[in-house]
């Protein structure tokens, strides 16, 4: 028979654990290394680019659930949640990530505005931030954060140099540029300007279109008219999809030459479009009609999953998950220790990624990729996709400058493109 | 009467000052924020509870007190006070400039003008990218030191909407918010009556304007960052289904509706992506069952139940 005093010393200490337990939140607990590795994955299911967002976690999902979501003996857990496209409601997300979910990580983010906010977030914090599609050229430069890597993603302006390169190789000399009105374009734009100009091209005018443009037709009156070698086109979405269809619809397609950004022709775009979108020219790092065994395991398990051809945004996310898995390796599962598992990060030489190359980052955390430039073709299945027609290898986010040359220019914006006067 | 009402604010500030006791840090910010919403809710609630006229455009008086404080401090480099006086009067100004294009609409064409007007905010920080940021917006952390933690900030912010709407209480109660109401329910008889109608919606307009822009101060405090979605219609819509979910015309309805609405977005969000659309059907629901709000049908409900006891 349980007495009196027993009975208050079984409650008591009953009492003292419901209590210890419940103080729990507010404890930064120290947790076991035993437990899952927690991913906060932040994609934009909702609103103007929810169609990239599906593929972020799909193409990040996919990578863990062929390694059987455990790595190094540590069971990986994917947190998903909805950024909204929108940079208050992304921070939010974040802040739930992080203080409620605990996760160890954040991972994701498309649009740059919502991971630039994201960024300040965790500067304060010092959770590590991986960033496979925001391409902000500030986050690995002028304003780098020893939290924020940019694993298996690349900076804006990186991209557009070595097509800027190859329209000099063809004897263009008069080039125009378009693209959508904000940071990205405009740091876009800027590389190709700057290379352009800088090997003797000429950039005779630059338009600006709001994002979500409707009718390109003013602009593309207006190119026409300035008669230029050829056109830069930056354009993402549903806005480069109208751009390529009323390009063509105008009958520009085979009077003007046109070089595209990696966006403009990327699956997301030309999986919808016909024959208006063959043989485009674009330059990027990934390249899905590239024949390599690597790559084209990737495309067969990405098409078996989801039944379609992987875009940019599902192939950066699956090769930083494999990034990932690669430095959780290195630090044998204990990520519990940031400044140590964000050193291994950064030590990752990336083999069996897609790329079907050893991928690594440089000092300051972007990725040196060999670059291709591109063209569409139609498959025998009727499906568009880019093959490789050139190459240029080790490009990165400097590209021929020095780091500290470069970073002591400002950076990209609508009024400085590093245009060259001649 | 006035006894319980204190009764019932003693509650209520008590119950809010005990809160983060209660729950983990992640949720103390998001009461933060519900507080926060609740004085931009508290000021929408000035002219469609109480002049008679519902505005679309406070989230852009909001967002420009809070545009104005971040970029003082963190891209001019100034102090945060001073910072804290021009956001502000930042927003005081714009209300004004709002409320003297606006004041002689009302109904339907009051609304779509102050939409409009709060689309031009949106426009230029969209496009004055030189001060603005553009689309990336401005970032940096404002707040001072002290106010760190999640729980130094909550009682920060819970002192300054007790005041605030201590503030606006006192004001709508007052002899002129008494016109207001004379001007919601009778334009025609307030003018007879020898009311400058006008300048009385004037005044009202730019009152409110200034508890938005403190309501602005306080989210820069909270969210470190600022964008063009800060100003968005979004925004303005928000604070006033706020005010429409906890009651129109009740002024602390606000409160409870800024709880209702951000508990929910976070609660079904966790299940569902879609969690807009049942935010969507919450408020058809609330439209065809409590359209006076939440504290409005308590409100009917009690004095129902009075008037059964003592016929």
């Amino acid at each position: 028979m349980m007495n009196r005093r027993k009975f208050l010393q079984a409650t008591g200490a009953a009492a003292a654990t419901s209590a210890a337990t419940s103080v729990g939140p507010w404890v930064h607990t120290a947790s076991a290394q035993t437990g899952p590795i927690r991913i906060g994955l932040m994609a934009p299911l909702t609103g103007v680019v929810a169609a990239g967002g599906r593929e972020v976690v799909e193409g990040f999902n996919l990578y863990w659930e062929q390694v059987g979501k455990k790595v190094a003996g540590r069971d990986i857990e994917v947190i998903v949640e909805d950024d909204g496209a929108n940079p208050d409601v992304s921070l939010q997300k974040a802040r739930r990530l992080v203080e409620q979910r605990n996760v160890h990580w954040l991972v994701g983010n498309i649009l740059a505005n919502t991971g630039l906010a994201v960024a300040e977030y965790v500067k304060g914090n010092g959770i590590p931030y991986f960033i496979p599609v925001i391409a902000a050229d500030e986050l690995t430069q002028r304003k780098r954060l020893n939290n924020v890597v940019r694993i298996a993603g690349y900076s804006a302006s990186q991209t557009p140099r070595p097509i800027a390169d190859y329209g000099l190789k063809q004897g263009y000399k008069k080039a125009v540029t378009i693209s959508q009105d904000y940071a990205f374009g405009h740091e876009q734009c800027g590389g190709f300007c700057q290379t352009f100009t800088e090997g003797g091209g000429q950039i005779v005018q630059q338009f600006w279109n709001p994002l979500n443009t409707a009718d390109f037709s003013p602009y593309l009156a207006q190119i026409q008219n300035l008669k230029p070698d050829v056109v830069f086109v930056m354009e993402t979405g549903a806005d480069a999809s109208r751009f390529i269809q009323q390009f063509a619809n105008f009958g520009l397609k085979d009077k003007i030459q046109v070089l595209y950004c990696q966006n403009a022709t990327d699956q997301s775009v030309i999986r919808t479009l016909g024959p208006e979108a063959e043989n485009l020219i674009s330059g990027a790092h990934f390249c899905e009609g590239r024949d390599d065994p690597a790559n084209n395991k990737f495309l067969a398990d990405y098409s078996k999953a989801y039944n379609k051809l992987p875009s940019i945004y599902g192939f950066s996310h699956y090769s930083g998950a494999m990034w990932l898995a690669e430095a959780i390796k290195r630090v044998n599962g204990k990520v519990e220790d940031k400044v140590n598992f964000l050193n291994e990060v950064r030590a990752v030489k990336l083999t069996g990624s897609p790329l079907g190359k050893t991928v690594e980052l440089d000092a300051y955390g972007n990725p040196v990729y060999d670059m291709y430039i591109r063209k569409t073709v139609k498959r025998p299945d009727g499906k568009l996709w880019n093959v490789p027609i050139a190459s240029y290898p080790n490009v990165g986010q400097f590209w021929k400058y020095a780091p500290e040359t470069y970073m002591a220019q400002p950076p990209y914006s609508r009024t400085y493109q590093g245009i060259k006067k001649s | 009467m006035l006894n319980k009402h204190y009764v019932w604010t003693a509650l209520v500030l008590a119950a809010l000052a005990l809160l983060p006791f209660a729950i983990s840090g992640y949720q103390t910010s998001l009461a933060t924020q519900m507080l926060i919403f609740a004085t931009l809710a508290m000021s929408i609630d000035i002219l469609a509870g109480y002049a008679g006229r519902t505005p679309l455009g406070h989230g852009a008086i909001f967002g420009v007190s809070t545009y104005v404080l971040i970029y003082y401090v963190t891209t001019a480099g100034g102090s945060l006070w001073v910072g804290i006086a021009l956001g502000v009067l930042a927003a005081t100004g714009t209300a004004m400039v709002f409320a003297a294009l606006a004041i002689r609409t009302s109904g339907v064409y009051f609304l779509l003008l102050t939409l409009a007007l709060g689309m031009i905010v949106w426009g230029v920080s969209l496009r004055w990218t030189s001060v603005t940021g553009g689309e990336n917006g401005i970032r940096g952390t404002v707040k001072p030191e002290w106010l760190a933690t999640h729980v130094n900030l909550y009682y920060f912010t819970l002192v300054v909407t007790a005041l605030m709407a201590l503030a606006m209480w006192r004001f709508v109660n007052s002899p002129f918010g008494l016109t207001l109401k004379g001007i919601r329910e009778s334009e025609t008889r307030m003018k007879a009556l020898g009311y400058n109608v006008p300048l009385h919606v004037f005044i009202g307009f730019v009152v409110s304007g200034f508890f938005a822009g403190m309501a602005g101060i306080l989210y820069a405090f909270y969210n470190s960052f600022v964008s063009p979605s800060t100003v968005e219609l979004r925004q303005s819509v928000a604070g006033l289904l706020m005010a429409i979910v906890g009651g129109i015309g009740t002024l602390f309805g606000s409160l409870i509706g800024s709880i209702v609405i951000i508990t929910l977005e976070n609660l079904v969000s966790l299940y569902t992506e879609r969690w807009s659309m049942v935010l969507g059907f919450m408020f058809i629901i609330t439209m065809i069952f409590a359209p006076e709000g939440l504290v409005g049908k308590a409100r009917q409900l009690l004095a129902r139940r009075r008037s059964r006891q003592n016929p």
